[in-house]
């Protein structure tokens, strides 16, 4: 069993409150290393075996369909053995 | 004329969409996100609320629902369609307008009678104001800021397709102030804050909200958007 993952993050010109709103946090609790953060999501999909390179296609096609939007966000597609 | 009312799992403003289409004089049909079809309706509005949790993104799951796809044929031919808030967020994820609707910039989610500016009078669902008029009628989103690239953005103030303008301070951060834009034609109208709760001073801010239904059902007599 193999598990895709797809990262999904919004793209770089595209305002991340919720990355900001973390950024703001981390030095209240005494983490000064960060000069900025991006949230963003990461999906963990199951396969049988080895994806095959077919498999991939789909999943990429599935990230650029539903599992990001391609006005705000982009993805990465990879795999975990 | 009949004016469709989607209901997705999670609507919460269907009945309200359904109460000032009647207000307006319209007959309202409720539709169903799992029925593909239309039932003959002549204009369809997509309302507000949580429809799918809000999962994954705003509206990108009911984007799929079988009600959407002869809704987008027939809006793409032309038929009326408003999106209110969640409606709004379902007609980006379904690209029939530019752009996208992301988190509030101060992240709370916010509730009040906001003052908006009609910036474009000559779409289906805006005819009944008057250029420039200034209403109040209730916003309430968490997550309502439109974000778009700046091509986009010029092209949208170029060609009046910014139909309506908050105005004073930026309640969620939108892009120029964006409180609802249309497509190219002016049938479709996506539009954050809610005119079906300003249909009757009983139960909301005032009546301003009205002429977004009468608008349409305007449009339809005088036989459409050309």
């Amino acid at each position: 069993m193999a598990t895709i993952v797809v990262d999904v993050m919004l793209k770089p010109e595209i305002l991340d409150p919720q990355g900001k709103a973390v950024a703001s946090a981390l030095p209240r609790l005494g983490f000064t290393f960060a000069t900025d953060v991006r949230q963003g999501k990461r999906f963990e999909i199951l396969v049988d075996g080895d994806p095959t390179p077919a498999q991939l296609a789909e999943v990429e096609k599935a990230a650029e369909t539903l599992l990001s939007n391609p006005v705000i966000e982009n993805f990465t597609v990879r795999v975990e053995k | 004329m009949k004016i469709g009312v989607v209901t997705f799992p999670g609507t919460l403003d269907d009945r309200d969409a359904a109460r000032a289409v009647r207000h307006a004089g319209g007959e309202a049909v409720e539709l169903w996100h799992d029925d593909a079809d239309l039932k003959g309706v002549d204009a369809v509005i997509l309302p507000g609320g949580f429809s799918y949790g809000d999962y994954l993104r705003c509206g990108a799951i009911s984007r799929f629902s079988p009600v959407m796809e002869p809704l987008i044929a027939a809006a793409k031919g032309g038929m009326p369609l408003l999106g209110i808030c969640n409606g709004f967020q379902v007609l980006a994820e379904a690209h029939l307008i530019p752009g996208a609707l992301t988190r509030n910039q101060h992240l709370h989610f916010l509730c009040t009678d906001q003052k908006i500016r009609i910036e474009n009078n000559n779409t289906a669902w805006t005819n009944s104001f008057s250029q420039g008029q200034e209403i109040v009628i209730p916003l309430k989103n968490g997550e309502g800021s439109y974000q778009c690239d700046d091509e986009t953005l010029k092209m949208l103030e170029g060609e009046g397709r910014i139909i309506a303008r908050y105005v004073g301070e930026n309640p969620n951060g939108s892009r120029n102030l964006i409180a609802g834009i249309s497509n190219e034609r002016g049938n479709i109208v996506g539009l954050m804050p809610h005119p079906e709760h300003a249909i009757d001073a009983l139960t909301g801010p005032g009546v301003d909200g009205l002429g977004f239904f009468t608008s349409v059902l305007k449009t339809m007599v005088s036989g459409g958007m050309k």
